[in-house]
Parts: C-alpha cells; sequence; structure tokens
C-alpha cells in the first residue's frame, strides 16, 4: 500500500527539485520550515519524531534541502515529511506538510472490530510496523 | 437632504408622546447626525418604498418596528430610557443603478444602529427576532433586504463561534496545504444503508477526505439512521486502514426535537465519527445548541444551508447570505456551504469571495465591491471552513483554487460517483488534478491560465483523470447571477 497522508501523496515521489520548489513557495510565504521522521506512520500519531528544530531563521533553500538528505541518510526507510509553519496571527499552525521519504516496502495497517453490544463495533487501525519494537521496524 | 426634511425632526417631548400617530422619524428613528458607537450593532438594509413614500421615512420606520417602536404614540415610551433603546436611522443612499433610466426600480440603502442592550448576550434567535422579526411585511414597503450588519466585538464576544474551526479541524485531520476534497452520496434518496455505505468506503478509498448526507437523508423507511451510520463508520473506518488517513463521513443528525438530534449525535461520536452535520432548516436555536454539543463532544460541526435560496437569492427582497455566514460564524459551525462561483448553484465572483472573507479571516475590512459594507473584527472567533458543491468537476481545479483559495472543502458528488470507471477512480482524479494544481500553483505556475496544461499533465500517467477530463470536459454553468454587487470597483485617480 502507500500511506496518503501530507499534501502531495497522490503525486509521484518529488524530486529534490520539485522539494525546493515547494520549499522556496513556503519560504516566500514567510512560513519556517522543519523535518519530521517516524517509523510509526499511524495516521493519529500526531509526533513524528523532530529532525532538528524548525528552522525559523534558515531562508535558504538549500540548507533545508540539506537536512532533508541528512534526515533520509540516517533513517533511509523512515517516512520523513517537511512541515511549513506559519506563525501569523489566527493560523499559527502548519500550512503545508508533504512526505519526501517513505520505506521501500509500506505494509500499512489492518483494522481490529471489537463486535459490542448490539451491532455496534469498535475499531481500531492497527499498524503492522509498530508489531515490532521501535528501530526494528521497516 | 433636503431642508424641507430637516425640519422634520425629533419634535419636543410634550408633544412627542401626544395620543395619536405620527411619523417615524418625527418619533425619533432618524437622527441624520447620529455617529454609530462601536459598540451598536449596525445593519444595512436596502429598501425598496411604496408610492409616495419617502426613504428616510421608510428608514425610520425599520428602524422603528426592528427597536421599540408599534404604529402609534404610546406614553409607556417615558418609563424607559426610550432614546437609548430607538434604534437610529442615520444613513440613507439611494442604491447605484436603480431608479430613473435604470431597469430596476429606485432602491434605498439604510444604515441603522441599535445599542447593544436591545439584545440578549450569545442568542442569534434574540438578535434576528429583532432585525427581521416584523419589518420585512411592513406595509410602506415594497421589498427589503438585510444586506449587512456590523456586529460590534463587545456583542461578537458573547457567542461561543465554530466549536472546531478551520486550523484545530486541519490539526486532527492532519491535512494541511491544500483544499479538502469531498462528495454527496448519490443518488441522494433511496439507497439501503449497506449500498450507501459502499458509496462512502469507495469514494474515501479512492482519494476523498469526506464523503456526505445529503441535506434530506434523515431516516426514511429506505434507510432508518442507526443503519445509515453503523455501515457509513465501517466504509469510513475500513478506508482510514487502507490509506492511513483521517477519513469522516458527515453523518446527518437533521430530526425533528432536539431530543432526537442528541441521540444521533451521541451515536456518531460513539461510533468514532470525527464530524456531523445539520442543516440550516432546524433553526437558529437548534444550530447553537449542536454547537455547544460538538464543542463539548470534539466534534467538527458541518452546516448544510437547506433553504437559504428562499430568501438570500433576489437582490431586492430578503437577507444576503453574506448576514445568514456571519449569523452562523457567531451560532458556531464549522463548515457551511457558500457556493463555488463555477458550478451549478447561484454565485457571482465578488459576492463570494465576500463571504469567504466573511467566514475565514479573522478581520474583514469593508469592501464595496465584495459586497462588505462595514470593517468587521471577529473577536478571535474561530474561523468556518466554506464548502463549495454543486457541479464541479476535476477541468475546473484552476479555477477553484483560484477563486477559493487552500481553505475549503471542493464537493465533487456527481463529479466523483458519476466517473466512467467507477467511484475510486472518480475521487482519485479528483485528488490527482487537486495536488498537481497546489503543486504548480506552489511552483509559481500561472494556473489560471495554464491549468489546462496542468491537468493534461497529469492525465498522462492518471487514467482516471484523462477518463474526467473527457466525461466532463466542456460543463460549464454560466448563467447570470442574481444576487451581484451594487459598487464596482474603480481605478483610484493617481497623484
Amino acid at each position: 500500500m502507500r500511506i496518503t497522508q501530507g499534501t502531495f501523496s497522490f503525486l509521484p515521489d518529488l524530486s529534490d527539485a520539485q522539494i525546493t520548489a515547494q520549499l522556496e513557495y513556503a519560504l516566500r510565504q514567510g512560513w519556517a520550515l522543519s523535518v519530521e521522521f517516524t517509523d510509526d506512520p499511524h495516521p493519529r500519531n500526531t509526533y513524528w519524531e523532530l529532525w532538528g528544530l524548525p528552522m525559523f531563521d534558515v531562508r535558504d533553500p538549500v540548507a533545508i534541502l540539506h537536512e532533508v538528505h541528512a534526515c533520509r541518510q540516517a533513517h533511509p526507510k523512515n517516512y520523513i515529511k517537511v512541515n511549513a509553519f506559519d506563525d501569523t496571527r489566527g493560523f499559527e499552525t502548519m500550512r503545508l506538510s508533504f512526505i519526501v521519504n517513505r520505506p521501500p516496502e509500506e505494509p500499512g495497517f489492518g483494522l481490529v472490530r471489537q463486535e459490542t453490544s448490539g451491532r455496534n463495533i469498535r475499531y481500531t487501525v492497527h499498524s503492522y510496523a509498530t508489531d515490532r519494537p521501535e528501530g526494528a521496524r521497516y | 437632504m433636503s431642508a424641507a426634511l430637516e425640519t422634520r425632526g425629533p419634535v419636543e417631548a410634550r408633544s412627542r408622546y401626544d395620543a395619536g400617530v405620527m411619523q417615524y422619524r418625527q418619533m425619533g428613528y432618524w437622527q441624520p447626525d447620529y455617529s454609530p458607537k462601536e459598540t451598536d450593532v449596525i445593519a444595512l438594509f436596502r429598501l425598496t418604498l411604496q408610492d409616495g413614500v419617502e426613504p428616510e421615512e421608510a428608514a425610520a420606520a425599520v428602524a422603528g418596528e426592528s427597536s421599540t417602536a408599534t404604529w402609534t404614540v404610546v406614553w409607556t415610551d417615558r418609563l424607559t430610557a426610550c432614546e437609548l433603546y430607538r434604534a437610529k436611522a442615520y444613513r440613507v443612499d439611494p442604491v447605484p443603478n436603480t431608479g430613473p433610466g435604470t431597469r430596476t426600480e429606485q432602491q434605498y440603502f439604510a444604515y441603522i444602529a441599535y445599542e447593544l442592550d436591545l439584545f440578549e448576550e450569545g442568542s442569534i434567535a434574540n438578535l434576528t427576532a429583532s432585525i427581521i422579526g416584523n419589518v420585512f411585511g411592513f406595509k410602506p414597503l415594497k421589498a427589503l433586504r438585510l444586506e449587512d450588519m456590523r456586529i460590534p466585538v463587545a456583542y461578537a464576544k458573547t457567542f461561543q463561534g465554530p466549536p472546531t474551526g478551520i486550523v484545530v479541524e486541519r490539526e486532527r485531520l492532519d491535512k494541511f496545504g491544500r483544499p479538502l476534497l469531498g462528495a454527496t452520496t448519490k443518488p441522494k434518496l433511496g439507497l439501503s444503508g449497506r449500498n450507501y455505505g459502499r458509496v462512502v468506503y469507495e469514494a474515501l478509498r479512492g482519494g476523498l477526505d469526506f464523503v456526505k448526507d445529503d441535506e434530506n437523508i434523515n431516516s426514511q423507511p429506505f434507510m432508518h439512521w442507526r443503519d445509515r451510520f453503523l455501515f457509513c463508520m465501517e466504509a469510513v473506518n475500513r478506508a482510514s486502514a487502507a490509506t492511513g488517513e483521517v477519513k469522516g463521513h458527515y453523518l446527518n443528525v437533521t430530526a425533528a426535537t432536539m431530543e432526537d438530534m442528541y441521540e444521533r449525535a451521541e451515536f456518531a461520536r460513539e461510533l468514532g465519527s470525527v464530524i456531523v452535520m445539520i442543516d440550516l432548516v432546524i433553526g437558529y436555536t437548534a444550530i447553537q445548541s449542536m454547537a455547544k454539543w460538538a464543542r463539548r463532544n470534539d466534534m467538527i460541526l458541518h452546516l448544510h444551508r437547506a433553504g437559504h435560496s428562499t430568501y438570500t437569492r433576489q437582490k431586492n427582497h430578503g437577507v444576503s447570505f453574506r448576514v445568514i455566514s456571519k449569523w452562523m460564524r457567531l451560532a458556531g459551525v464549522d463548515h457551511i456551504h457558500a457556493g463555488t462561483v463555477v458550478g451549478k448553484l447561484e454565485g457571482d465572483p465578488a459576492v463570494i469571495a465576500g463571504i469567504y472573507d466573511t467566514l475565514r479571516e479573522a478581520h474583514t475590512p469593508a469592501n464595496l465591491a465584495h459586497g462588505l459594507y462595514f470593517d468587521q473584527d471577529w473577536a478571535g472567533l474561530r474561523k468556518v471552513m466554506p464548502v463549495a458543491s454543486g457541479g464541479i468537476h476535476a477541468g475546473q481545479m484552476h479555477q477553484l483554487l483560484t477563486y477559493l483559495g487552500d481553505d475549503v472543502v471542493l464537493q465533487f458528488g456527481g463529479g466523483t460517483i458519476g466517473h466512467p470507471q467507477g467511484i475510486q477512480a472518480g475521487a482519485q482524479a479528483n485528488r490527482v488534478a487537486l495536488e498537481a494544481m497546489v503543486l504548480a500553483r506552489n511552483e509559481g505556475v500561472d494556473i489560471w491560465n495554464e491549468g489546462p496544461q496542468v491537468l493534461e499533465k497529469a492525465a498522462k500517467w492518471c487514467a482516471p483523470l484523462r477518463a474526467a477530463l473527457d466525461t466532463w470536459r466542456d460543463i460549464t454553468f454560466d448563467y447570470t447571477a442574481t444576487d451581484t454587487v451594487d459598487y464596482l470597483p474603480t481605478p483610484t485617480a493617481s497623484a
């Protein structure tokens, strides 16, 4: 399967040139970029690991792409995403967030159904990858 | 205003309260020198007068009938601080392009200010009972339209506002940087719960973020509500597991009574739905009740504006949709259908821009070219996500993105379910078209002009998009809008 989180997951994986164009766009908007990675891509895993702090003061797309490369090198089989953070009052949130690295195999998720009263079912989205301990996934 | 009219201002207290009937402007409802206070509620009405009625008197009458007045003088006014409670019509302007020499009967804009203490805190029912309560049937007027309102910060702050808001909705869904995609299940009526859930699953699995009940899907003989909820949540969770994304289906909890609505909403919550839906026809109080419920239960609240066109569409009579949008932001909904510009339903681009700004901005400056007559500070109330729905398809993606921006739900109902290769293919076509267009826009491509080429390029590797473009290529709904702006932008004279 292919996890389709992030702004551009329905497109073919972005090239470095395409990533750079998006970084430039975010910088033009005045947003701060950051890199995060995880081996637990559950749809409700909000807190991926930070690859350093958000780069509030870095306005050079090359330097940010360098961090993407460094994160890829350290975690080649993890999911890695780039976030663009907008500190404008009324937003103070991410304005763009897209995946820039995926594991070669994406096992995806199972759906665990717990039959309860009547016809009610309690659903749990279960990540196959997390059956193995952190660091040994993918 | 003529000198003759000025002499007919308020009269001395003694004769003012003699029994009998007098002109509204003599009763103090026309005050051309009044300067509205920061805490006043201001309403702008469009007046079409009966023959022989003067605009200032009509404006005063509207002010009177929407505040303290009755048709005759009452001495009991003198037991109150009546000067304060009287609404004040303070300005009347002829509407551009109406009257002699035009095809439209003469109309006037009347500005009326209301003291804050005329209104109960946090109550749309109370606000509207005054502002639109009686006046719309008033005989001296042929027609009356509430065009816009200025809600003072002091009053806005007494409302809860949207339970979730755009920012938190995106953070909960983990979806940033692009419009959200939705679809309404079709056919609107008649599917069994099991078949209905199939449509939901296919559309979400194919790439949509949301699927939606239609406004008139409640609990009919062909599908009772519990059945719908159970099958839809199976579909939502299956699609979520298959894609790794948070997905949702707007479960419509509209019902005959509040007790029924709460029961349905609570069941939706128990099943793990992220969103429920209501229709505008349930009424302002029911909407506010559901807004409070949604805030308490971490639920996104979607509002379908069912019924609004009965009073928003005609330019001379009713309530403009920008006013409804303001009321709904105060009342507290997270989503509201607000027009597409390019789709099958009414929507002039400038009017829609004004409405979208009203829903999404923290502060909207007056902008006559967009139909916004007042500066409006939203006092920290959260932002409402507009929903564009009705006759839109993937081939219009560049226009939709240009007109509507990122913070919008684009709903492709027929444009998903009617895809020749099936619902999943339809959903995939829409999602690919959207992401390709956002990517290109961010890269600096002029999508307004080069959008079709962007779609063609993506269609080279995405067969479902190819099929969608071929199916709907020439579908447009090009009719003249009935609700348009009155002031066209004019170039500023250079110094």
